[in-house]
């Protein structure tokens, strides 16, 4: 692909959980953008979307991280994250401000530009060439934020359809919450761990092997359940699919030889 | 009723390992949800209804006291009395002078939620009135003494074996677990006491300014005893129930049963316009409607007045994932479920319920079914927001907040903060790639594996990668 001066300008909106657990999942969103011919930058300004503050009712903090990501991500002709829910949060800067603020105008035009990354090839730029391959047979959790807040239920259903051998079963209750929500799942420890159990025992009940979602929140307490089950199902972003970047062991599967990782 | 809902943390922990209360709750979700799914693919137009239900709600709201004012004159035209009561207090002061005035011993009650948030049961009974619950759920949990788990479906915590147990104590007859006799037990108590009552009081599903009527939906008919056997009626309602005519009435009627139990139209739909009149056949010689506010006015104008489009159909209870893991009695107080969360604040106080809004995942879920489209997520966050700007949240949450927060705005620390966190949590898995017990992190770590970073943070690998480009 060419690097021309019509490329849309892409800024990543990395999340904290891709930057600190998962870099690959970054990576992976990256390489899928510039696939679809975008010209990628990494904005060295932006923290995290302010979620934890905006979910503890902390409206003053929430502004303050908000002003913070708007800024950095000024200048961008779309900004792409691999999270519903974090992108989410992006579309819900609008209402920390008063519509009379300055800030509000400069939120509203975040918001019009803030695109989950299935979302974004899917409905942006219309990017269909998935060259993957996946030997095996998924299942797909639709993560709240992402399914309800920005309407993400077709697109990575549609982009996983064009992986090579991949085989999607559709779990029981795909749409029902995992039981994550953030603080909640350490708030409060019981009702999410039901939450959870029921979730992975759907996962278990599809047959599937591998457990595919477009959040890493949700990835990480599933996954982490399945462990602590000890059943043999995977976990992975669906970003690390599309782009064909399953060589990195799945969520807290395997060891990793540090060396090299850095 | 007492308040348990800062005790809301024990209670779910308690309803977690209540097998008989998890196995109702495990066949819940196979019941109203399905039954709702399948009455709105029947009806196309549901998406629209829903758009019209919500903007004349706002409509009402925004000119409650006109509606109001028009049903209390219809009310009275039509031989009936209207008593505006602020307070729990005055509601209870003034049904309670009604059934002195007119002698009451005995009163027959259809199900009413209002009735329970102003705790009438209790006042009738100490003031030597004996209120018998006619709806099969409420006179079951009247038996138990104990209260509704569901605003619709009041017992849906019990079991056939409770029930049998229970009828079995207090009606002195063999124990059945069969539920046609059980139901059959219950008609021929109750239909005793439909007769010989005083004062047969019934809630509102909604209040007609045009005519002045009141009416009520149920699916057993209990209903339609209470209010025309007995010489006094009275109606006791909440004052956003009120709707402009007999047309909009239908328009929520058509939302409620399908988004309730996914009936198309409840059983009965029974409308109660005044006292009997000359040429009728039954109904009360005396007719009665008590309208509480109880916090509701303070409401409106408030970013808490979307919760008055409220039709109480409990669809968002139905359909939420932390009401069914816990179950209804676990969020203390009357009202349960995503729309308690929201409400019960503004009743008791968010100093004594602020676990409630808290004690949500922000699935959306409820928002998603709610048929007059109340942004149920976003009003429990702005409980949360009265609660952190009264200094009530936490102070481990606070200083926690407030330490995360330092590093959030300043993006050249948060990276030296993500590069330790994943470089320690690495260190901590070692080679397994995931870590089962975590220090200060147990809330997550008792229960599931911690998956380990992969390494270095993506920011550093990917400054490394620039730089390297352009050598």
């Amino acid at each position: 692909m060419s690097h021309t001066t019509d490329q849309p300008s892409v800024g990543l909106f990395v999340t904290c959980l891709a930057d600190m657990f998962r870099p690959s999942v970054a990576f992976a969103t990256v390489k899928l953008l510039e696939a679809a011919g975008c010209r990628v930058e990494v904005p060295e300004r932006q923290t995290c979307c302010g979620q934890p503050a905006f979910n503890s009712g902390d409206r003053k903090t929430t502004q303050d991280i908000a002003k913070t990501t708007i800024e950095a991500f000024e200048g961008f002709q779309y900004v792409v994250g691999p999270s519903g829910s974090c992108i989410g949060m992006l579309h819900h800067y609008p209402e920390l401000f008063s519509e009379d603020d300055p800030w509000f105008a400069r939120a509203e035009a975040l918001k019009k530009r803030a695109f989950e990354i299935t979302s974004f090839l899917t409905d942006v730029v219309q990017f269909e060439q998935i060259e993957a391959q996946f030997n095996g047979s998924i299942t797909y959790h639709d993560s709240c934020s992402g399914l309800r807040e920005l309407g993400i239920k077709k697109q990575p259903r549609q982009l996983l359809s064009k992986v090579k051998d991949l085989s999607l079963t559709e779990m029981e209750e795909s749409e029902t919450c995992c039981g994550f929500g953030g603080t909640f799942c350490v708030k409060y420890p019981d009702i999410s761990n039901r939450m959870v159990s029921n979730k992975t025992q759907n996962i278990s009940a599809s047959g599937a092997d591998t457990l595919v979602g477009g959040d890493l929140g949700c990835l990480l307490n599933m996954a982490g359940k399945l462990k602590r089950e000890g059943k043999p199902v995977q976990a992975r972003h669906v970003v690390e699919i599309l782009a064909g970047m399953t060589d990195t062991p799945a969520i807290g599967e395997a060891e990793y030889d540090l060396g090299k990782a850095l | 009723m007492q308040i348990h809902s800062p005790e809301f943390k024990e209670n779910a922990r308690i309803a977690l390992h209540n097998e008989p209360l998890q196995a109702a709750l495990g066949q819940f979700k196979f019941g109203f949800p399905v039954n709702r799914a399948r009455a709105i693919a029947n009806l196309p137009e549901f998406e629209t209804l829903r758009d019209h239900a919500r903007d004349l709600k706002n409509h009402i709201i925004q000119n409650l006291d006109i509606y109001l004012e028009q049903f209390e004159q219809q009310v009275t035209a039509n031989g009936g009395h209207v008593h505006w009561c602020s307070t729990a207090e005055d509601a209870r002061q003034a049904i309670l002078d009604i059934c002195q005035h007119v002698g009451a011993k005995t009163v027959t009650k259809g199900k009413s939620m209002v009735s329970e948030e102003i705790n009438l049961n209790d006042y009738l009974e100490a003031n030597g009135i004996e209120p018998v619950e006619t709806d099969l759920g409420e006179y079951i949990l009247q038996l138990r003494g104990d209260h509704p788990s569901h605003i619709i479906a009041p017992a849906i915590h019990l079991n056939v074996d409770d029930v049998a147990d229970t009828f079995h104590e207090h009606h002195h007859r063999p124990r059945s677990d069969d539920p046609q006799t059980l139901m059959k037990e219950a008609r021929e108590v109750l239909r005793k006491k439909f007769v010989s009552a005083d004062v047969g009081i019934t809630g509102a599903n909604f209040l007609v300014a045009e005519t002045g009527s009141t009416i009520i939906v149920t699916n057993e008919g209990n209903g339609d005893l209470t209010q025309t056997l007995p010489k006094t009626h009275i109606v006791i309602s909440s004052i956003e129930k009120v709707v402009p005519n007999l047309e909009d009435m239908s328009l929520f009627l058509r939302l409620l049963a399908r988004s309730s139990t996914g009936q198309e139209f409840t059983v009965y739909n029974t409308l109660s316009t005044g006292p009997r009149r000359p040429d009728d056949q039954d109904g009360p010689e005396n007719f009665h409607v008590v309208l509480v506010d109880n916090g509701r006015s303070d409401m409106v104008g408030t970013d808490f007045q979307d919760m008055l489009r409220c039709i109480r159909c409990a669809a968002c209870m139905n359909h939420c994932p932390v009401y069914g893991a816990v179950g209804g009695h676990s969020y203390g107080w009357v009202y349960p479920g995503p729309m308690g969360s929201v409400l019960t604040p503004q009743m008791i106080g968010i100093d004594k319920s602020a676990h409630l809004p808290n004690a949500s995942t922000a699935c959306g879920k409820c928002q998603e079914v709610c048929p007059v489209r109340i942004p149920l997520p976003k009003l429990m966050r702005h409980w949360r927001e009265k609660e952190f700007e009264q200094h009530l949240t936490p102070s481990t949450v606070r200083w926690g907040l407030a330490g995360w927060a330092f590093f959030a705005k300043r993006p050249a620390l948060y990276r030296w903060l993500a590069r330790s966190s994943a470089w320690f949590m690495r260190r901590m898995a070692g080679k397994k790639g995931r870590i089962s017990k975590l220090p200060m992190a147990g809330g997550w770590t008792d229960w599931r594996e911690m998956p380990a970073p992969q390494g270095a943070t993506f920011m550093d690998q990917w400054k490394k990668r620039q730089s390297g480009d352009q050598s």
